[in-house]
């Protein structure tokens, strides 16, 4: 038998139906749900007279709409229209009999958070929701991607989707990370060097000794912007770490049945020889605290270098780097760690664990705020809850941070955690985009620990200095 | 879902690379639980003003693009979420076709479900039909999925890509969850398997 990679694995083991022009039906083993993507593809059904396949491997929370303020148990909190959304979710759930964390249960939160937390992701499975943040879930060594929501109904309908194998992609980060470098450094480094379309058509998976020495709330943070390099899914195979962060989680196997699991979860790892179309190979010695200077996650540079200009980049990117950089406001040569910053934002799925809120409060810790608002807002209520009996939340609280409910909040900004036109936030989320975080608002991506770093001087700042 | 056979149209330039779905549709318009109407709101931050007004430099707002029928985009058009709004809304606008070099893989595969064409060509033909759609109103590009040709106002013919499956869905419209349904023997007997050998799941 040929050697096979990780993807090959746990793509044969799925595999419904081939036809003869290569069109496969793909099982789905967990389809997570949330309200902005599925009210459409319920309402498909419902006019198709359909129902839901397997709704015992269908698992819903609202999360990208809801407010995190405090006061959010009050349904005047919300606008009419995410008011109905969150609502068409409760009546989703309930019609259709799937497994659902409302609003008001402490288990709600992101959904990619919820997953793994919960326990619903195991290795070896697929995993698929109407988010391109879905990737997250490759952190366990299962396969997991974003789908459109002509797919959500799909997967409802069917519990499989329509795919083609994409090819395989290795990026290997060698060694180990230097001190005050990241899981999120890590990830902006490979789309600052792969660009956000270097993996477009590929699966990739990550190996190396830097990654095995992450944590899994690190290796979520590397897999969840798989989808900013363009990958469709990010994997890590799954060790003795994933199997300990696993075990006793609600849903995880119990006894003889977690036994069986396990021995099959330690077949799951790229055989030697295996092909792989596309290798990326990076030191993990050479990765520095990076930033975002532009709009692109692709615009990665290390915070001790100085504002690009158009004319460094070719082709096409040099009119979007200068686009870039008026909608920034930048202007080329500045130090990055001159930047004045006025908001900070720590959340979101690809930094809002438990994890990184001990990394930005053990900055933060006894220090004050330089800039006008700043806010925590965990990935989850079990998060949240957690911070708070280890003492993170008085941290934050007293450093002079807003201390929200679960959500998705400032990373999209369709509740009303948004940022005003100019505003200029230092953000722990996934994308920089023009208007992401509000029209006109202006995003710099980094960790959690480099936020905090900014959040204390008010501008961008190694955190190395502060370490 | 709308059947897509030829369409000839006027093509609208916008040679940006990197064209993300926030940009297409933002996410203040993801709060609808319909699919229609966005064609209002489509790369709404670019084609207005916070008061609502038209940017006249944008090109969808320029005389000649009004009617656009296709896009030829920068590359990796359709980069970011997965939100299907974004085709959703740019085929509410009336838009069937986006040329590019490359597209993000979620976008790619969500404008196939709503009768938009995507097509993939080498950069100098994407070029070339950019300098065709900056000629404007008059220069009308023709697609023909059948034979699966770009022609350009000059009569230059490119020849594109498509996946076997996906372009019949397109030609003949067709909801591919009856197509998946009447698989739903093999689907059974998968799902059989894969409970036995992996009942944790």
């Amino acid at each position: 038998m040929s050697p096979k990679t990780l993807y090959d694995k746990i793509w044969d083991a799925h595999l419904a139906h081939e036809a003869e022009d290569g069109t496969c039906l793909l099982y789905i083993d967990r389809h997570l749900v949330h309200e902005v993507t599925s009210p459409q593809a319920f309402e498909g059904l419902r006019m198709a007279g359909r129902s839901v396949r397997a709704p015992d491997k269908t698992i819903a929370v609202p999360d990208h709409n809801v407010p995190t303020t405090l006061d959010r148990a009050n349904a005047a909190t919300m606008t009419e229209d995410s008011r109905v959304q969150v609502e068409a979710l409760d009546k989703n759930a309930k019609d259709f009999g799937i497994h659902y964390y409302p609003v008001s249960d402490v288990r709600q939160g992101i959904v990619h958070i919820v997953g793994p937390e919960q326990g619903w992701t195991l290795p070896g499975m697929t995993v698929v929701c109407g988010d391109s943040h879905t990737a997250t879930h490759g952190a366990f060594g299962a396969l997991a991607h974003g789908i459109g929501t002509s797919e959500v109904e799909h997967v409802l309908a069917t519990q499989t989707l329509i795919q083609k194998k994409s090819k395989n992609m290795k990026v290997e980060i060698t060694g180990k990370l230097r001190p005050g470098v990241t899981a999120k450094d890590i990830t902006l480094s490979v789309i600052g060097e792969t660009g956000t379309a270097g993996g477009t058509g590929y699966v990739i998976e990550y190996c190396g000794e830097a990654i095995r020495d992450l944590s899994m709330e690190g290796r979520m943070t590397v897999c969840n912007m798989a989808i900013e390099g363009g990958a469709r899914a990010g994997l890590i195979a799954p060790d003795e770490k994933t199997f300990a962060y696993c075990m006793g989680r609600p849903q995880a196997p119990k006894g003889a049945e977690w036994e069986a699991a396990v021995a099959y979860w330690k077949t799951l790892f790229t055989d030697e020889g295996a092909h792989f179309d596309k290798v990326v190979t990076i030191k993990g010695e050479d990765i520095a605290p990076v930033v975002t200077w532009g709009t692109s996650p692709e615009d990665v540079l290390p915070i001790t270098a100085t504002v690009p200009a158009a004319a460094d980049f070719e082709g096409g990117k040099v009119g979007a780097a200068q686009r870039s950089l008026d909608y920034m406001d930048l202007t080329p040569g500045t130090p990055l760690s001159d930047i004045v910053i006025d908001t900070v934002f720590i959340g979101s799925c690809t930094n809002g664990r438990i994890e990184d809120l001990r990394a930005a409060a053990a900055i933060l810790k006894g220090k004050k705020i330089a800039v006008s608002r700043a806010m925590v807002v965990p990935g989850s209520g079990l998060v949240r809850a957690q911070a708070e009996e280890e003492g993170l939340a008085d941290i934050f609280k007293d450093a002079g941070f807003e201390w929200r409910l679960a959500g998705c909040s400032m990373c999209l900004a369709m509740n009303p955690d948004q940022l005003a036109p100019g505003e200029r936030c230092a953000a722990t989320s996934n994308r920089n985009f023009e208007g992401r975080q509000g029209r006109g608002g202006r995003t710099h991506l980094m960790s959690p620990q480099m936020a905090a770093a900014a959040a204390i001087t008010g501008k961008l700042t190694d955190v190395r200095e502060m370490m | 879902m709308e059947k897509f056979t030829t369409l000839s149209g006027i093509a609208a330039p916008m040679p940006l690379v990197n064209i993300d779905t926030d940009m297409i549709i933002p996410k203040q318009f993801l709060k609808t639980i319909k699919r229609s109407g966005l064609g209002a709101n489509l790369f709404d931050e670019m084609r207005f003003t916070l008061d609502g007004d038209e940017i006249p430099e944008f090109i969808l707002n320029q005389p000649a693009y009004r009617a656009a029928q296709i896009l030829v985009a920068g590359d990796n058009f359709g980069c970011g979420s997965s939100r299907e709004h974004a085709p959703w809304a740019i085929a509410d606008f009336g838009i069937r076709c986006v040329i590019s070099t490359s597209f993000a893989d979620i976008f790619y595969s969500n404008c196939f479900k709503n009768g938009i064409l995507p097509i993939v060509l080498p950069e100098d033909q994407r070029d070339a039909l950019m300098k065709d759609a900056e000629k404007g109103a008059n220069a009308r590009i023709e697609v023909d999925l059948e034979a699966q040709t770009v022609t350009s106002s000059d009569g230059e013919v490119f020849s594109f890509e498509v996946d076997t499956f996906k372009k019949h869905c397109l030609l003949n419209g067709l909801d591919d969850i009856g197509l998946t349904m009447e698989k739903a023997a093999s689907i059974d007997t998968f799902e059989a398997q894969a409970s036995a050998a992996r009942p944790w799941v």
